[in-house]
């Protein structure tokens, strides 16, 4: 019973008090720029996803193999080829999300969140609770995704999950929305509007989480660094100021 | 004449049009965690600008001569990113022996490259590109010249940011973005230009 709770915690722990994007500040590259559109979104959250889960479970199986010393490139290793898994997987079979992706699906590859989850969480537990683990933040990594695709996507073109027939197939293409449909307002879904919505989704999330008592979203990206150890920038990263702080 | 002007058009497109951070939103980690001060803003891009440069140099070759050559282009991602990691490394050795002064200036920076999905995404966007070695590698520079732009430039609005008296829960990362948003839309003004200087 005692660890069907914890598995359950460690599930739901990356849907909003660990979110990888808007708690932990992970990933925020294919964040920006693939939230253009709800099904693309989608498409990048579920291939990254996919990748997580996979590595998480081959990383934390092989944890007593890999030695210490190379343990980040063995970890790149893995990930790059789940990644390349995907990227055939998504040409042959979705080539309108490989198109809408673009250089983003091989870039899964450097998204901090799977190499991050390898060396805070898979290398350091089992292989089911990392498995649940990458799904749980998978999970999370995707609705932050869509909660910025949507808002884009409505604000921006005035259309909902248009273009997700070519993504699960079906006849259903999506809603339209009756007035910013005609005057939608353009900048939502060029750059500037990527940063805009992402900063307030993040101030949003924010205040969520300060009303239960956790405290703000700072760059984590040197907790979570693999590289944290070797890296002597410590000073200029507020994660690692404040982590310098605690120490 | 006209590869000069190709040339051109391609650097222009990437500084202006294209910026690495503000259109194509590659290293937004380093743009946002690393631009608090103007000179460690400027060292971060110099080291970006060099790896950039560097891994192209090195991995076009690898991809023409050994990836295509053998059918095998469907390794390009494992490749590439084993390429730039071992790399980086390697300049970091080399760079602390012989030359310490440029070592003590730019490898701290260096280890953050590594995982910089702006490195793999300059060597990416060549071969999607199908850009040849000169071309890529004025694209690379070009991608890098953006980059320490981009900084340099965020890193001055930031500065002035500290003296704000900004909403709570605006404070830290939400304004930063909502200033890199303003810094973007400042870019989007380029849009056209190259085209019309080239046409």
């Amino acid at each position: 019973m005692a660890e069907k709770k914890s598995l359950g915690k460690e599930l739901t722990k990356g849907f909003i008090i660990e979110n990888p994007v808007l708690r932990l500040v992970l990933g925020t590259c294919p964040t920006l720029a693939t939230t253009t559109s709800v099904s693309s979104a989608i498409g990048m959250g579920v291939s990254a996803s996919i990748v997580l889960i996979c590595s998480n479970i081959v990383i934390s199986a092989l944890r007593k193999v890999i030695p210490q010393k190379v343990r980040i490139p063995a970890y790149i290793v893995i990930i790059a080829s789940f990644v390349t898994m995907v990227q055939m997987l998504v040409k042959a079979f979705v080539p309108v999300l490989n198109d809408q992706l673009g250089v983003y699906l091989p870039l899964i590859v450097v998204n901090c969140i799977i190499l991050g989850r390898a060396e805070a969480f898979a290398s350091k537990n089992g292989v089911l609770a990392s498995a649940v683990d990458g799904l749980g933040m998978g999970i999370g990594f995707t609705g932050a995704l869509f909660v910025m695709g949507a808002i884009r996507e409505i604000l921006g073109a005035g259309t909902f999950l248009n273009g997700i027939s070519d993504l699960i197939g079906g006849s259903f293409n999506g809603f339209s929305i009756p007035f910013l449909n005609e005057n939608p307002m353009l900048i939502f879904i060029l750059a500037p509007g990527g940063f805009f919505v992402f900063g307030m989704v993040m101030a949003l999330a924010n205040k969520i989480a300060e009303s239960k008592g956790k405290p703000k979203a700072v760059l984590h990206g040197c907790e979570n660094c693999p590289m944290a150890k070797h890296c002597s920038i410590r000073d200029t990263h507020e994660g690692c100021e404040k982590k310098e702080a605690e120490a | 004449m006209e590869m000069t002007k190709g040339l051109l058009s391609i650097l222009l497109t990437m500084i202006l049009t294209q910026n690495f951070v503000l259109a194509r939103f590659l290293g937004i980690c380093p743009f946002l965690g690393v631009s608090k001060k103007l000179n460690t803003a400027v060292g971060m891009s110099l080291a970006v600008i060099f790896v950039m440069a560097l891994a192209t140099a090195v991995t076009y070759p690898i991809n023409k001569y050994l990836l295509v050559a053998n059918n095998l282009e469907y390794l390009q991602t494992i490749v590439f990113i084993l390429v730039i990691a071992a790399l980086v490394q390697m300049v970091e050795i080399v760079l602390k022996k012989y030359i310490p002064s440029l070592y003590n200036a730019l490898g701290i920076y260096l280890p953050l490259i590594t995982t910089n999905c702006a490195v793999l995404g300059v060597v990416t966007l060549n071969v999607d590109n199908g850009y040849n070695f000169l071309q890529s590698l004025v694209c690379a520079i070009g991608g890098g010249v953006g980059f320490l732009i981009a900084m340099v430039m965020f890193a001055g609005v930031r500065s002035r940011l500290e003296s704000c008296d900004i909403p709570k829960f605006l404070k830290g990362l939400p304004i930063t973005l909502v200033a890199a948003s303003l810094v973007s839309l400042s870019f989007l003004g380029f849009a056209g230009v190259v085209e019309k200087i080239f046409a």
